[in-house]
C-alpha cells in the first residue's frame, strides 16, 4: 500500500446524493436475510458439529425455583437448563427413593419447567434433602433447611401482607418525611450535609440492591445468565430514568424528590419481594425484631426524600404521594413475592432498583455540586464529607438490625 | 436483607422468630399471613398423606416405574438361577475340564427405572455370569477383552501367581485375549472381579460375578449328604431352591457414593417382582458382597432365621440361627433356611443399613404352596 499518498488522494469529491429506487432498498434487506436462511439450512442439514461429538453425555442443569410443603408432601418446581432436554428418572428424599409425579411428564426441554410432587411425610422443623436423579445418573440436590408448612397463597392473605408491607415501606418513609419541618430550619451548610447524607444512604442501598440481585441471579437457571442480566437491567434502568428525569432539564425540588422516591420505591419493591418469598419459602416466623429493623432502616430513606424539598416547599399532598411512591412498592413486592416467586424475576426487580438508585445518586450529586460554591476552589466541604459518612454509617448501623 | 430469605435459616432462628411473633404482636396481621401458631401445629399434623395411598409393602418409598429387561439383555429374576457350568470335557487323567468363554465389553445398562449407567461388563451383564464348577475340576477361562480399557479376571480361590488376574499376570488390553487355568479349590461361595487399576472404578463399573465351587461328596465321606445337597444336578440338590445374590451399588454422579444399591444390579427389582419360594422346600442363597465405597453390606431376613456358612467353605454352619449377616466387600457366604413352618405370603429381605434399603437394596420372597 502506498502510505505516502497525499491528502488529495484521500478526500473524495463530494457527490450529489443518489436517490435509490424502492425495490433496491428491499433487495438489500432481503439478500442478507436470504443468505442467513441458507446458512441456517446448511447447518441443520449437514450438521458440521457432528465432528465435535466425542460421545460425552450432554451437560444437564436443573434449577429448583419454588418449593411448597403441604399435607400432601413436598412439591418442587424445577427448570431445565443445559444443551439437551433432561429426563428426570427418579427422586430421592433423604437418601431414599420416593414415588413422585412429574407434571407435565416427559422430557424437560431447555428452560422448560415442571412440578415434581413427592408424597413425602416431612417432619416439622427438621431438615430434608431432595435429590433428583436424571437418566444419565446426574444428581441435583435441593435442601430444605427447616421444614414448615408453606403458607397457602390465598386472597385472605393479601390484606395482612399489605399491612406488613405498609409497615416496612410506607410508615418509615412517612416518619422520615415528618422530619421535614426540622430540615427547613437548616442553613446552607446543613443543606449540603443533608444532601450528602442522602447520597450516602443511597450509595448503601445501591450496593445492597446490586449484591442481592447478583446473589439471586446466581440461584436462577444458568440459561438466564443472571449476572449479565442484572448488570444490563441496572444500566438500562439508569439510562431510561436519566432520560425521563431530564426531559425538563436538571431536576430540583419536587422533581428530584420524586426521582429519589422512585429509586427507593424500586428498592423497597425488592425488599417486599424478599419478604413475600420468605413467607412462601416457609421462613414464616420472621420475627418482630426483623420488621422493626426494617422500619428503622427505612426511616432514613424518608429523610433523603425530604432533603431536596427544603428550599422549594411543595403542597402537603406531595408528601403523601412521595411516601406512597417510595413505600407502597413494598406491598406490591410482598404480594408478587408470595404468589409467583422465581429468583430471576426478583433479581431483575432488584437490578432495576439499583439502576434507579444510581441515577438518583447522580442527580443529587449534581444538585449538591451546584448548591455549594466551595467546590470551585477545589476543596471538599466538611459538611458534604460528614453527610456522606453519616449516611453510610446510619444505613450500615440500621442494616445490622436486619441481617440475620 | 436477603439473608433471612436465604436458606440458611436455622431452627434457632425459626423458634426465635416464632416466639417474637407470638409475644410481640407488633403487626396485627402477622399471625394471619399463614404462619401457624404452635397450638395450631399441635392439632394439625404438617403431613397427613401417610395413611392414604400406600401401594405395596414399601409404600411411597420406592423407585417409580420398571426397568426394561429387554434393553438390558438380562432379567434380574433369571440372574438368580442361571448357573453357567461351562463346556465340560475330560482331561487325560480323567478329571473334568470346564471351559468358559467370557467377553469384556462396555455396555450401558439400566440400573433403576430410567437411570442409565455406562457399565463395564462380563458378557454384557452385571453381575457377570455365575460360574459353577465342582471341587477339583480343572477350570479354563478364555477371556476376550472387547472393552475400551484394560481388564482382567481375578478369581478368589487357590491358584498360581501368574493366573492371578492382576497387572502383569493376566491383565490384558482392549482386543486381547488371555486364558486363565487353575484347579477349583477350595469348595465354597466365591467371586471373581476385574483387578485392573484403578481398582475401585473397575469394580463399581460392574466387572464382577459369582464363582461357586460345589463340594465333591467323594472328598467328604463324613458329610457326603450335605455335600451332595450342594452339588448341582444331584437329586438331593434339586430339592433345594438355590439363588445367587450379588449385593452391588452404583455411583452415577462420580461423588464416591452410590446413588443406587441393589442385589443383582436393578434397584427394587425383587420388591416389584418377588422371588417365588415353595413353602415346603429349603432355600439356599449364595450371597456375595461387592458393593463399592461402603465398607460393609448386610442381609436381613424378615420373619425367619437362617444358618450361615462363611465363605461357604465348610459343610457345617459357622453361624446358626441368625437373621442378619454382615459382609465386608468381597466377603460372601451361604444362607440356608426354610419357610416350612410359615404361612404363605410376602417376606421381605434387605440390607440392614437403612440407607441401602431405601436406595434400592430391598426385595421380597413370595412364599407359596407347591402346585399339586
Amino acid at each position: 500500500m502506498n502510505d505516502r499518498a497525499g491528502p488529495e488522494t484521500v478526500v473524495a469529491s463530494p457527490r450529489p446524493p443518489t436517490v435509490r429506487p424502492g425495490y433496491a432498498f428491499v433487495l438489500w434487506i432481503a439478500l442478507p436475510l436470504f443468505l442467513l436462511g441458507l446458512v441456517a439450512t446448511w447447518l441443520a442439514v449437514s450438521d458440521p458439529l457432528r465432528a465435535f461429538n466425542n460421545g460425552a453425555p450432554p451437560v444437564e442443569r436443573l434449577t429448583f425455583e419454588r418449593r411448597i410443603l403441604d399435607n400432601t408432601g413436598i412439591h418442587l418446581r424445577v427448570r431445565a437448563g443445559g444443551s439437551e432436554p433432561i429426563t428426570i428418572a427418579q427422586v430421592q428424599v433423604d437418601d431414599a427413593y420416593w414415588t413422585f409425579v412429574q407434571d407435565p411428564p416427559g422430557d424437560l426441554a431447555r428452560l422448560a419447567t415442571a412440578w415434581i410432587h413427592i408424597p413425602f411425610p416431612w417432619t416439622l422443623g427438621e431438615a430434608h434433602e431432595v435429590r433428583v436423579v436424571t437418566k444419565t445418573g446426574t444428581t441435583f440436590d435441593h435442601e430444605i433447611p427447616v421444614a414448615v408448612r408453606t403458607p397457602e397463597a390465598h386472597s385472605s392473605q393479601l390484606v395482612p401482607q399489605a399491612v406488613l408491607g405498609a409497615f416496612v415501606g410506607i410508615v418509615p418513609v412517612a416518619i422520615g418525611l415528618m422530619f421535614y419541618p426540622v430540615l427547613r430550619g437548616v442553613g446552607a451548610q446543613g443543606m449540603s450535609f443533608l444532601l450528602a447524607l442522602t447520597i450516602g444512604l443511597l450509595a448503601f442501598l445501591f450496593v445492597d440492591s446490586l449484591e442481592d440481585a447478583l446473589e439471586l441471579a446466581g440461584e436462577a437457571a444458568v440459561a438466564f445468565q443472571g449476572h449479565v442480566m442484572v448488570v444490563l437491567a441496572a444500566i438500562i434502568s439508569f439510562l431510561l430514568l436519566w432520560v425521563i428525569g431530564r426531559r425538563r432539564g436538571t431536576p430540583t425540588g419536587l422533581g428530584l424528590a420524586t426521582a429519589i422516591a422512585i429509586g427507593i420505591g424500586l428498592h423497597n419493591l425488592g425488599e417486599g419481594l424478599a419478604i413475600g418469598a420468605a413467607f412462601t419459602a416457609g421462613a414464616a416466623g420472621l420475627g418482630t425484631f426483623l420488621v422493626l429493623g426494617f422500619t428503622l432502616h427505612n426511616i432514613t430513606e424518608g429523610v433523603g426524600i425530604a432533603a431536596p424539598l427544603v428550599k422549594e416547599p411543595p403542597p402537603l399532598s406531595a408528601f403523601v404521594w412521595l411516601a406512597l411512591l417510595a413505600g407502597a412498592p413494598a406491598i406490591l413486592g410482598m404480594w408478587f413475592g408470595s404468589l409467583a416467586y422465581s429468583p430471576q424475576w426478583a433479581a431483575l426487580a432488584l437490578a432495576v432498583g439499583a439502576g434507579a438508585i444510581l441515577q438518583v445518586i447522580v442527580e443529587v450529586g449534581v444538585y449538591l455540586w451546584r448548591l455549594d460554591d466551595r467546590w470551585k476552589s477545589g476543596a471538599v466541604p466538611v459538611s458534604v464529607f460528614g453527610g456522606l459518612v453519616a449516611g453510610l454509617s446510619l444505613m450500615y448501623a440500621t442494616a445490622v438490625l436486619v441481617k440475620v | 436483607m436477603r439473608n433471612w430469605l436465604r436458606e440458611t435459616v436455622n431452627r434457632r432462628h425459626l423458634l426465635w422468630g416464632s416466639l417474637a411473633t407470638a409475644s410481640g404482636f407488633l403487626i396485627g396481621g402477622a399471625a394471619a399471613t399463614g404462619q401457624s401458631s404452635h397450638a395450631e401445629r399441635g392439632s394439625a399434623p404438617p403431613y397427613d398423606a401417610n395413611g392414604a395411598g400406600h401401594h405395596g409393602a414399601h409404600g411411597h418409598m420406592i423407585t417409580v416405574g420398571d426397568v426394561g429387561n429387554a434393553r438390558n439383555g438380562f432379567d434380574p429374576t433369571s440372574l438368580l438361577t442361571d448357573w453357567n457350568t461351562g463346556v465340560v470335557s475330560s482331561l487325560p487323567d480323567g478329571r473334568t475340564l470346564r471351559t468358559f468363554e467370557i467377553i469384556g465389553e462396555d455396555k450401558e445398562i439400566e440400573i433403576a427405572p430410567g437411570i442409565l449407567f455406562p457399565a463395564w461388563t462380563y458378557n454384557g451383564r452385571v453381575p457377570g455370569p455365575s460360574l459353577r464348577v465342582t471341587e477339583g475340576d480343572r477350570v479354563r477361562i478364555i477371556f476376550q477383552n472387547n472393552g475400551s480399557h484394560r481388564h482382567s479376571i481375578h478369581f478368589h480361590g487357590i491358584h498360581s501367581a501368574r493366573m492371578d488376574g492382576i497387572p502383569g499376570a493376566g491383565e490384558i488390553g482392549p482386543g486381547e485375549e488371555f486364558i486363565y487355568e487353575f484347579d477349583a479349590l477350595p469348595f465354597g461361595c466365591h467371586l471373581y472381579h476385574c483387578h485392573a487399576l484403578p481398582l475401585k472404578r473397575h469394580i463399581h463399573k460392574g466387572m464382577y460375578g459369582a464363582f461357586i465351587i460345589d463340594p465333591d461328596p467323594a472328598r467328604h465321606p463324613e458329610q457326603a449328604d450335605v455335600a451332595r445337597s450342594r452339588l448341582l444336578g444331584t437329586p438331593e440338590n434339586r430339592e433345594w431352591q438355590e439363588f445367587v445374590m450379588v449385593m452391588n451399588g452404583f455411583d452415577t454422579n462420580f461423588d464416591g457414593e452410590n446413588e443406587v444399591y441393589a442385589v443383582n444390579t436393578v434397584a427394587h427389582h425383587y420388591a416389584k417382582h418377588p422371588i417365588t419360594v415353595i413353602r415346603g422346600r429349603p432355600v439356599r442363597i449364595y450371597l456375595i458382597n461387592v458393593v463399592e465405597f461402603d465398607p460393609i453390606n448386610s442381609l436381613h431376613l424378615h420373619g425367619n432365621f437362617f444358618d450361615y456358612y462363611d465363605h461357604g467353605t465348610t459343610l457345617t454352619p459357622t453361624l446358626r440361627t441368625i437373621d442378619t449377616v454382615m459382609q465386608c466387600q468381597a466377603q460372601r457366604g451361604i444362607l440356608e433356611f426354610t419357610y416350612r413352618a410359615h404361612e404363605t405370603g410376602l417376606y421381605m429381605f434387605h440390607a440392614h443399613q437403612a440407607e441401602f434399603t431405601e436406595l434400592g437394596w430391598m426385595g421380597m420372597f413370595d412364599v407359596v404352596e407347591a402346585a399339586a
